[in-house]
């Protein structure tokens, strides 16, 4: 779904990303920007001191795209940023696969860091994905964490 | 009537995905949660968790948020993606 650039995306999907590909979406036909800043998040094989061999991601199909981009049109609004790629995967995921990707452009490069900071940050406490993780000892929810919550208050507080 | 959803852990532990409510309008999302305790008391442990999260028509709110006619309410645990 666009959000007001062509180039922009906000996509839920169970399929895998190509970074490459996203990474020239930012830069195709934009020589406006100095700066893309690119995250990518990834299931690793640890979390709060269990061995994970996979990860279960259930979201609320309705709303989530809306949450989603809510957040980026957050970050339009407070940076000079201009391209913006979110992309979230749900469904089942193993070890070492991407999960989710945050692609940033800018004519500068604290702009991009700041927009594509934020976006992680609010994704994980206003975006309505859960994560089930397979353990050797069974399935369990993960839980939520303060470190967070601190991260976005970090956000508010500059408000 | 109004139409609630359940999401993730808390799904699991009322063990339903969501229900029909038949409660008079305008109201709150604490009073959706109250007319849907009074008749499935023992979901009270689960469902009156105060770390719960909220949402009417989409948009995450508060339980004091006004709720009406025709609206999705959900109730999920403190979201993990990322």
């Amino acid at each position: 779904m666009s959000v007001s650039d062509q180039h922009d995306l906000v996509s839920v999907q169970t399929h895998d990303f190509d970074v490459a590909f996203e990474y020239a979406q930012l830069r195709a036909d934009n020589a406006q920007d100095g700066a893309i800043v690119f995250f990518s998040g990834l299931v690793r094989d640890f979390n709060q001191g269990q061995d994970v061999t996979g990860l279960f991601l259930e979201h609320y199909p309705a709303m989530t795209q809306k949450a989603l981009t809510g957040i980026v049109k957050k970050a339009k609004a407070r940076w000079p940023i201009n391209r913006v790629r979110l992309i979230h995967r749900v469904g089942q995921l193993h070890l070492s696969d991407q999960i989710v990707f945050v692609g940033v452009s800018s004519s500068h490069r604290e702009a991009a860091f700041d927009a594509c900071h934020f976006v992680m940050d609010y994704l994980k406490k206003q975006a309505p994905f859960w994560k089930k993780e397979t353990t050797h000892k069974g399935d369990n929810w993960v839980q939520t964490l303060e470190k967070d919550q601190k991260a976005l208050d970090k956000w508010q507080k500059d408000d | 009537m109004i139409n609630v959803v359940f999401f993730a852990q808390l799904r699991e532990q009322l063990k339903s995905d969501g229900l029909s409510l038949d409660i008079p309008t305008p109201c709150t999302v604490q009073d959706v949660q109250q007319s849907i305790l009074t008749s499935r008391p023992e979901w009270q442990d689960f469902l009156s968790n105060p770390a719960l999260m909220c949402a009417v028509n989409q948009d995450m709110v508060q339980l004091t948020a006004p709720v009406l006619e025709g609206n999705e309410v959900a109730f999920f645990p403190p979201v993990t993606g990322g």
